[in-house]
């Protein structure tokens, strides 16, 4: 099973929707809880980081038997240095996004404990892919 | 100890989610910081804020919080508190601060 959600770069009032979209789907499928709990963390956070740095992106969720796929793809600034994101307390968010409580270099980490697998690509001035894989 | 167990004793303010105060609280997570809850706070627990606005609200529906409790007499911006009654999610206010109330929240639960 395979479902598709925009994400709009800056937009924060509907940062989350795709994230509590795929929550809602998960949950027809009686995907395991404590799956969905992990999913969840990694897919928000993902979502916001589109939403915070991006123009646009997309989130891609792909199910089977044994595992579920998720890919998030924007076009934006793209990572410079990957492995310095992935710090924890490491951020580039704006004062303005910091002050809502977001951009506390959080994010990235949060994504890393809660997949089974984790692929970050990006190109600076195209955008980033984040491919995660978690098993059922 | 439910949601409206904690809202009697407390002495706090419904601004939204009044229909749905019946959830049994599981704890207390105090944070201004919105991927802290996301990482570290549990399903059933209350969250703690001085946050006002409607991004506090999709992390606790995301998390299955039990409430939300706005410190320091603060209220949610509008666009808060129509996402949180259109989910269902009460938030609560208080003219306590974060340690106060975090304090008393937490002598209640563990009266249990």
């Amino acid at each position: 099973m395979y479902f598709e959600y925009e994400i709009e770069g800056g937009n924060f009032s509907r940062a989350g929707y795709a994230s509590s979209e795929v929550k809602k789907r998960l949950r027809q499928l009686n995907v395991d809880m404590k799956v969905i709990k992990r999913v969840v963390v990694a897919l928000y956070e993902a979502e916001v980081n589109v939403v915070a740095h991006a123009w646009r992106g997309k989130m891609r969720v792909d199910i089977d038997r044994d595992r579920i796929r998720l890919e998030i793809d924007d076009e934006g600034p793209g990572i410079p240095d990957i492995d310095k994101a992935m710090e924890e307390g490491y951020s580039t968010a704006t004062p303005e996004v910091r002050e809502m409580g977001f951009g506390a270099g959080m994010g990235l980490p949060n994504i890393k404990k809660n997949v089974d697998k984790l692929n970050i690509t990006s190109e600076v001035g195209q955008g980033t892919k984040v491919e995660m894989v978690t098993y059922l | 100890m439910t949601v409206a167990d904690i809202v009697k004793e407390l002495g706090l303010k419904v601004f939204s989610g009044e229909d749905n105060l019946h959830a049994n609280v599981a704890g207390g997570y105090v944070s201004d910081l919105l991927s802290d809850v996301m990482g570290n706070a549990a399903e059933g627990m209350i969250w703690i804020t001085l946050q006002t606005h409607r991004n506090v609200t999709a992390v606790a529906s995301l998390k299955d919080l039990a409430a939300i409790i706005l410190v320091k007499g603060l209220v949610p911006d509008n666009d808060m508190a129509d996402q949180a009654a259109r989910e269902g999610i009460p938030v609560l206010g208080t003219g306590m601060q974060a340690f106060d109330v975090a304090g008393k929240l937490h002598n209640l639960l563990n009266r249990e």
